[in-house]
């Protein structure tokens, strides 16, 4: 089709504030999709994220309207996917800004709307849920348009829930949105800004065409990574497959590539035509590195394989998933594995539990470090336990956060991340009552309750958003845990200096009322290299019996013994104590004592 | 194999219910009790011939035996095969010098009172119906119609009960000179009235327990008794010119032997087969009404299920036990790293190698046995 026919947009919103529904009301509005046989929220693929209501993996609906050719890219709507959400916009010319008419903007909206605005995106911005009693469209068009700069006349007012006002915005889209204006004789570009897996197709990579044309048959060139392949399929989604001959300068579609390995065809790279190359990929293309770090151990040891698995299942739908094997004196084989971030953890744990049906015992997360040893070289650490006893310089991941509150929230919101060694950026009112701060923060002092702590100590009110902005130095020593006299690897955390004491005592403390009474003395120490900073003792039992056992009592005995028993094996054996799984997450729960 | 040597007989009836016992029993129902006695003897008669022909032990447990009717008990007393040990449970306010007289006329040589405290204040928490003087004058009749093995049971970890409270059941126990006795911590079952009744108390009582234990083991074996079995200690031999004063009824059962139990609820253990009675007494005196067997929960016993009753049950007595033939049953690295926290001992000096648990071992024996089991 004719470019200046074709729009590409993204819809981009906070959690909640109904991107899924305007999509869904789009697609019915276009005859994509007819309302009778519509699933809810036909974008979200996955159970698991219409279940937490967010989209982890983008695609992309091509829909006509009046004429033209609309292609609708879905972007993820979280924090650690800011990669792939600026490589979905850099693939449209315009975004739909919704926002919430009662809760007007929040983080993620702003996080959001900043990145479409480098990306030289036309805004259309959207105030959504007028039909709502407690809706203030006034006041959010006013943010909005004060956030990007518009009038708030142009601030379109819609129902996505009711349909109110969608057709306008599929005119707006039309109207505003400029079409893309790539050069259809030059050497064929294409972003890849997605991709996913399919078990017999192999790797699906989803790409907006900038200049030039594909055709079926052809030889591409991922121009990073150097993957070569022959372009099996090509096509479109409306939103169910359609396959075409040839994609073109403008349009947004899938192309199926045969590779059986997706960390071969990475988001944000150009794929070009092996005969017919262009002289430089797209700009923008990034190693997405994880940043945030947990070892994952089956609570049987015999379901290690499994593990291991499910791994490289996940793995290929997941290029961002990293994993390698990982063994602990204490839980025994498992794998070290990185994520983006903290959702991503959570989402891939999920996953592992629910579509593989493991029982996993999740470390405490913790951050990527880079360290250097005296008279070594520089090296990345992603297990505390790896950490060098001696160091000469330690850097760990820093954070730019966004947070927006009430104003009668801000004392507390800076007293947390004072407490979380936040260095202060700046603040500013995005309305009479509302204020966004920014800070700088390791990433560190996220990863356990950050957010938890946020949402309780500004009741709910905070949204929260952040980018990782590099690694800084900072002054951190590795704490081990001693249980018996035996270092428990899946213990040992990496923390600064002036809180080691606190954190130590608390975590010994905390194991003191995990690990069940033995039939000995337990000490439980934290230390620093030799220094022994806290400690605590499980006091032996001193009496452990079944108090009577006659003729009629002996099966019932029995199958309590057996069942001592069982409970036994279920414990992580430690030198010769026993310490029950739960007593691994003590790290974990350390911040409940601490206020 | 000549069958067992050690019968049980179950006789459920009570004149009340105790909030915490969940044995089977029957409250009042005298009209009951002659049907029930004729029942028993009909199911002896049917399993008569799985017996060993000289018994070694026969023992009447309940409910309360001796709350049957009087010519009801004595009917099944004279009707009962004789043994070398004849033992009857005993409520200390069914104790009349003619009960006495009576169990001693049919040849009861040995009567289990169940005391359980010495306190008005604890006995009213246990539902029980004697008061202490109810107890002491239950045991002098006994002792008075000639009984010369006396055992008492007593419970601890009672609601409210205290340290010194404790210490004076034992003072006023050990008194009354008995040659025997039970003492078993109080088990609250999960959901029964009791345990709702008592909750904060009973968790508060499982803390001290773990003192009380000790207590128990050192004050008696510190006034002359032998701790023979994990709950059960009896005079020593040389206080009482030689005799072995243990019970050897119960022993058979620690000892892993065969077992025939009659009556309703009743369990026997024969060879690889266990199998436990209706617990509905209606069904029970139904059945053998028709002189048919009652209906029965059969389980069956491997050899490594026995094994392993074997060594838990042999762990609870003083003697060693010998390992050679429970062997597959014991881990090897285990047993040695008990060994190595001073809680067992392997003998391999003379003789078979044995297993005994040292004294803290036996205050742990539970975990210990857990341990040890491979």
């Amino acid at each position: 089709m004719d470019q200046s026919h074709i729009r590409n947009f993204s819809i981009i919103a906070h959690i909640d504030h109904g991107k899924s529904t305007l999509a869904d009301r789009i697609l019915e509005l276009t005859h994509a999709v007819s309302s009778r046989d519509m699933r809810e929220q036909v974008l979200d693929s996955m159970e698991l994220e219409r279940e937490r209501g967010i989209t982890i993996k983008a695609q992309a609906v091509r829909v006509e309207w009046k004429g033209h050719q609309l292609n609708l890219i879905d972007t993820p709507g979280h924090v650690d996917f800011t990669y792939e959400v600026s490589r979905s916009l850099q693939a449209c010319e315009g975004a739909l800004l919704v926002v919430d008419a009662a809760q007007g903007t929040q983080a993620q909206t702003l996080a959001n709307a900043y990145l479409a605005i480098e990306n030289n995106l036309e805004i259309a911005p959207v105030v959504n849920k007028i039909d709502l009693p407690q809706a203030d469209p006034d006041g959010a068009a006013a943010e909005l348009a004060d956030l990007i700069g518009d009038s708030p006349d142009h601030v379109l007012r819609i129902s996505a829930k009711t349909g109110q006002g969608v057709e306008e915005v599929l005119d707006a889209v039309v109207e505003r949105i400029p079409p893309p204006g790539g050069d259809l004789e030059a050497p064929t570009r294409a972003l890849i800004f997605d991709s996913s897996y399919d078990e017999y197709r192999g790797v699906v990579a989803f790409v907006r065409v900038v200049d030039g044309r594909f055709e079926r048959r052809q030889v591409l060139r991922a121009m990073a990574l150097g993957t070569r392949f022959e372009a099996q399929e090509l096509g479109f989604f409306s939103p169910n497959r359609r396959e075409t001959p040839t994609l073109e300068a403008g349009e947004v579609g899938y192309v199926i590539t045969g590779l059986k390995d997706v960390s071969r065809l990475r988001v944000g790279d150009t794929l070009t035509t092996e005969a017919r190359p262009a002289a430089a990929p797209l700009p923008g293309y990034k190693d997405v590195k994880p940043m945030v770090f947990a070892g994952l151990f089956p609570t049987d040891s015999d379901d290690y394989p499994e593990l291991r698995d499910a791994l490289e299942k996940l793995k290929l739908n997941d290029a961002a998933l990293f994993y390698e094997p990982e063994t602990s004196k204490a839980l025994g084989f498992g794998f070290r594995c990185g994520f983006l971030g903290l959702l991503h953890m959570e989402i891939v744990r999920e996953r592992l539990e629910r579509e593989f049906d493991l029982d996993l015992l999740v470390t405490a997360p913790n951050v990527a470090y880079r360290v250097k040893p005296p008279h070594g070289d520089w090296r990345e650490v992603h297990t505390p336990s790896d950490m060098p006893n001696e160091v000469e310089e330690v850097e760990e991941p820093y954070i730019k956060a966004s947070i927006i509150v009430p104003k009668e929230f801000v004392g507390a919101v800076m007293e947390l991340n004072n407490d979380r060694r936040g260095r202060f950026d700046h603040l500013e009112y995005l309305s009479e009552e509302r204020v966004h701060l920014m800070y700088e923060l390791p990433l560190a002092e996220i990863v356990l309750d950050y957010y938890d702590q946020l949402k309780s100590r500004t009741r709910g009110y905070a949204s929260f958003d952040y980018d990782v902005i590099g690694f800084r130095p900072g002054t951190l020593v590795r704490v081990d845990v001693l249980v018996g006299g035996e270092p428990v690897d899946a213990l040992s955390l990496i923390i600064h200096r002036d809180v080691a004491y606190d954190r130590g005592r608390a975590l010994v403390e905390r194991l003191r009322q995990e690990i069940p009474r033995q039939m000995f003395d337990v000490a439980l120490q934290a230390a620093i290299g030799s220094r022994v900073i806290a400690r605590e003792t499980v006091k032996a039992k001193r009496k452990d019996v079944l108090a009577k056992c006659y003729g009629g009592d002996i099966t019932r005995k029995r199958k309590l013994l057996e069942r001592q028993k069982a409970g036994k094996r279920r414990m992580k054996q430690v030198g010769m104590v026993e310490v029950p799984q739960e007593a691994f997450l003590a790290v974990l729960n350390l911040n409940e004592d601490r206020k | 194999m000549s069958g067992p040597r050690h019968l049980y007989v179950h006789l459920p009836f009570c004149s009340s219910r105790c909030g915490y016992c969940d044995f089977v029993t029957a409250v009042g129902r005298p009209d009951e009790h002659a049907r029930y006695v004729e029942a028993l003897l009909e199911e002896l008669k049917l399993e008569r011939d799985l017996l060993a022909p000289e018994l070694e032990t026969v023992f009447l447990g309940g409910g309360t035996p001796t709350f049957t009717e009087p010519a009801a008990l004595e009917r099944l007393l004279d009707a009962l095969p004789p043994a070398a040990e004849l033992t009857v449970e005993a409520n200390p306010e069914t104790v009349t010098p003619e009960l006495a007289a009576l169990l001693r006329r049919a040849g009861v040589n040995r009567v289990s009172l169940g005391a359980q405290s010495f306190q008005p204040e604890l006995l009213a928490v246990l539902d029980r119906v004697a008061q202490p003087d109810t107890i002491r004058r239950a045991f002098y009749h006994l002792r008075d119609a000639g009984f010369g093995n006396i055992s008492l049971d007593l419970i601890y970890g009672i609601p409210g009960q205290s340290p010194s409270d404790l210490e004076a059941d034992l003072g006023e126990a050990l008194t009354l000179g008995p040659e025997h006795l039970s003492c078993y911590e109080l088990e609250a079952k999960p959901g029964t009235r009791f345990t709702h009744a008592h909750g904060a108390e009973l968790a508060r009582q499982a803390e001290a327990m773990e003192s009380y234990f000790e207590l128990v083991v050192d004050r008696l074996t510190d006034a002359g008794y032998r701790w023979y079995e994990t709950a059960n200690f009896c005079r020593v031999p040389e206080a009482v010119g030689g005799r072995d004063l243990r019970a050897r009824h119960n022993l058979a059962y620690w000892l892993g032997r065969d077992y025939l139990g009659v009556g309703v609820g009743a369990v026997s253990t024969i060879e690889n087969r266990r199998w436990r009675n209706t617990p509905r007494l209606r069904a029970y005196l139904d059945a053998l009404s028709r002189r048919q067997r009652p209906e029965r929960e059969l389980e069956v016993l491997s050899d490594a299920v026995r094994r392993e009753e074997r060594v838990m049950l042999g762990l609870r007595l003083d003697e060693p036990l010998v390992l050679g033939p429970v062997a597959a049953a014991v881990d090897d690295v285990a047993l040695e790293r008990m060994e190595s926290l001073g809680l067992a001992s392997v003998s391999r000096l003379a003789g078979p190698a044995t297993i005994s648990l040292t004294r803290r071992g036996r205050l742990l024996g539970g975990g210990v046995t857990a341990e040890i089991l491979a």
